[in-house]
């Protein structure tokens, strides 16, 4: 029945711009994981394709993937020779080069064509309505070579395949053994600087793994040092009524306005100096010494606690870190797990300060790891590009369906996305 | 002065002493080095030399500078506006009781949470003059779509939608703001017989204006140090024709590639003006327009 009052009655047609949008929003992470499981021939497609396809083809009882087919063209044969340099191959010639168990193979030289005849068996005859199909592989380099092979079109079926093997694919190709060549800073420095700065060590192999253990190292090291620090800075504000503790809180507030751009010159001469550039340390070591906004969020949390739990705890003889310890903290676990949360967002999607201050690949993060791959090689593996920014993502994702409360109630209060 | 206040005088510096360090080392200072370097010749490799006002001047006569400004400037101000347009309209059509309100917000929000990176990759995909999905979708609509990143003209508008598309966490953050408005405000407003678009204008938007305030704020701040997606998207040089290039990515370009560390200070500089004016001129303009009084 509907309600009479316009404020609670709602028509179901809102339902269509929603549904629209939503839509909208919503594609470009499905196209994002859907060209991620597509083999590499079907991505780039035009009109692109949605679902991942694959052409299988029977061979007795084998199910044998294979690439898309091609048509023969014109009526072929196919003949081993069994002798000269192509000696065993399969080859695919015309008809009129194959005569008396021979076969005649051209070879260019410069402007000169030398023909040359060898003896030879007949494979198969090729229809020309037939169509060519290779054995497909996941990587382009594969040391086995694939078999081919010539079959009626209905022969080649197409099904729905994910090609989950893009995944490790990726992880194995985004490694980056040299710094991309559009960086002369790193190169000029890892010349000049100090021994100690220069981390560098070759023999090892990097992979995205390399890279996913330095983000998720540097992202919990920032967790632990933001807690720690702001949490101890904010109660100090909140709670001890000490001379300047106001004075303190508006500096505080102001450098919220100072963005990281604005002191990235003069930073990277301070950990330079420390021998700290090209290590994780200039990522994760300022977070233990707190940070404006964080600080603001827990003293505004701090100050909603009654002074008379404090005063309770003082009187029964608590220091003020036992009441900071045993009365506070323990009050506080909404906030501070915001403050973790969007900490451990902000570090995961880093990527100013990483390209900044990292200059050996064996201390990217993945961020850092897969822009340089993108740099390097990007434009064409887009089905590996995909994947691994599938790997980026999904474990943000993953993290906002463990911790869905505690991201709305975060970005409710303090007006902000963890950016 | 009493013991208690000595005590608590020494406890609170002790609970501020790590910020107090940070303060001093990872912010003050850097900052006014930023500006001593900002009059100087300085390149990371020898100590700086003194030359007073010059890179200020130089500058001035920047056409590259200006560029970026007036790039930068573009990118803020069009995706902070059109964000807002379309977070606001999607927390109203979400606030209006309709059912499944949690999925729809998890669809809208959830871009906001990718990586800026990934982000930037995926939506070059979605670009792809070709191949691309943008395209493909014009192209059934009958449009030749442009080649957007290539493309000096549609460069800027293809980044600014992909800000608009990561705005989502705007939509949580409004809609949290539209439900905490008292229903009885409707209701007088609809005894008085005020019809939807008065209520949306005279209920509905002052009341949440200091949520909107704040994050349109927020939203210039962080559009003024966009960097990522451009570095990712079109390559360090700002391509196609410079039109790429924003204010953040050309400080970089001659910090960290030129090694003119003592200029990238100057633009540092010019950069945090800039943002105080601007933060300064919003805060002047919310005092007419954003209704704190509830």
């Amino acid at each position: 029945m509907a309600s009479p009052n316009p404020l609670t009655r709602t028509s179901p047609l809102i339902h269509l711009p929603l549904v629209v949008l939503a839509t909208v929003f919503a594609l470009p992470l499905l196209w994002l994981l859907l060209t991620a499981v597509q083999p590499r021939e079907q991505v780039g497609k035009i009109p692109p394709e949605w679902l991942p396809r694959r052409a299988f083809i029977k061979v007795g009882q084998e199910t044998v993937t294979v690439t898309p087919p091609v048509p023969v063209g014109s009526d072929k044969l196919v003949v081993v020779p069994s002798a000269g340099p192509k000696q065993g191959k399969h080859l695919l010639v015309e008809p009129a080069d194959f005569h008396d168990e021979h076969v005649t193979l051209r070879n260019q030289v410069a402007d000169r064509v030398l023909e040359a005849s060898y003896p030879a068996r007949l494979e198969q005859a090729v229809p020309a309505h037939f169509v060519i199909v290779k054995e497909w592989f996941l990587s382009k380099y594969t040391a086995r070579e694939a078999r081919v092979f010539y079959v009626e079109p209905s022969a080649v079926e197409r099904a729905i395949s994910p090609v989950f093997g893009n995944y490790p694919e990726a992880v194995r190709a985004l490694t980056v053994s040299e710094k991309d060549k559009s960086r002369p800073l790193a190169e000029l420095l890892a010349r000049s600087s100090l021994p100690w700065t220069h981390k560098g060590d070759r023999t090892k192999t990097i992979t995205f793994l390399t890279y996913l253990g330095n983000t998720l190292l540097v992202a919990l090291l920032s967790v632990l040092g933001t807690l720690s620090s702001s949490s101890l800075v904010a109660y100090g504000l909140a709670r001890i009524p000490w001379k300047g503790r106001s004075t303190l809180f508006s500096v505080t507030l102001a450098t919220m306005m100072v963005p990281f751009p604005v002191l990235m010159v003069p930073l990277y001469g301070v950990f330079r100096s420390l021998g700290w550039i090209g290590t994780l340390l200039p990522l994760w070591v300022p977070t233990f010494f707190g940070g404006a906004f964080n600080i603001f969020l827990l003293r505004q949390f701090f100050l909603t606690i009654p002074n008379e739990l404090s005063d309770a705890a003082r009187i029964d003889g608590c220091s003020e870190f036992e009441i900071f310890w045993r009365v506070i903290l323990p009050l506080s676990r909404p906030a501070l797990s915001v403050v973790a949360l969007f900490t451990f967002l902000s570090a995961w999607n880093e990527f100013l300060a990483p390209l900044i201050f990292l200059t050996e690949p064996e201390t990217f993060t993945m961020a850092l790891g897969l822009q340089q791959y993108q740099s390097q090689f990007g434009g064409s593996e887009w089905h590996l590009l995909m994947a691994a920014s599938a790997l980026l993502v999904m474990p943000i994702i993953a993290l906002f369906f463990f911790a869905q409360k505690t991201f709305i109630q975060g970005i409710s209060t303090t007006g902000m996305g963890g950016r | 002065m009493s013991s208690h206040a000595r005590t608590n005088l020494r406890n609170g510096l002790l609970f501020c002493l790590p910020w107090l360090l940070g303060l001093t080392v990872f912010l003050i200072y850097p900052l006014c080095a930023a500006f001593y370097y900002s009059l100087c010749d300085y390149s990371v490799l020898l100590p700086p030399v003194f030359i007073g006002l010059d890179n200020y001047l130089d500058l001035a006569k920047d056409p590259l500078f200006w560029r970026s400004l007036g790039n930068t400037a573009y990118f803020a101000t069009g995706s902070v506006s059109l964000g807002l347009l379309v977070s606001l309209s999607l927390a109203l059509l979400l606030n209006s009781k309709v059912k499944g309100v949690g999925l729809y917000r998890t669809i809208f929000f959830l871009p906001s949470l990718m990586p800026v990176v990934a982000g930037s990759i995926l939506w070059m995909w979605m670009y792809n003059g070709q191949s691309g999905l943008i395209n493909t979708a014009l192209r059934a609509l009958g449009i030749n779509g442009p080649a957007w990143l290539a493309d000096p003209n549609w460069a800027k508008p293809a980044i600014v939608i992909m800000a608009v598309w990561g705005a989502g966490n705007a939509v949580v953050v409004y809609l949290a703001g539209l439900q905490d408005v008292p229903v009885s405000l409707y209701e007088a407003a609809l005894i008085d017989g005020a019809g939807f678009f008065q209520r949306l204008f005279h209920v509905t938007l002052p009341m949440i204006s200091p949520v909107i305030y704040f994050n349109v704020v927020l939203s210039i701040i962080s559009g003024f140090q966009a960097f990522t997606q451009a570095f990712i998207m079109t390559g360090s040089t700002g391509a196609p024709e410079r039109s790429t290039l924003f204010y953040v990515l050309n400080l970089y370009n001659v910090g960290f590639q030129d090694l003119r560390m003592g200029y990238a200070s100057a633009m540092a500089w010019v950069l945090f003006v800039l943002i105080l004016l601007v933060t300064f001129v919003a805060t002047k303009l919310s005092q007419r327009f954003v209704t704190y009084d509830r």
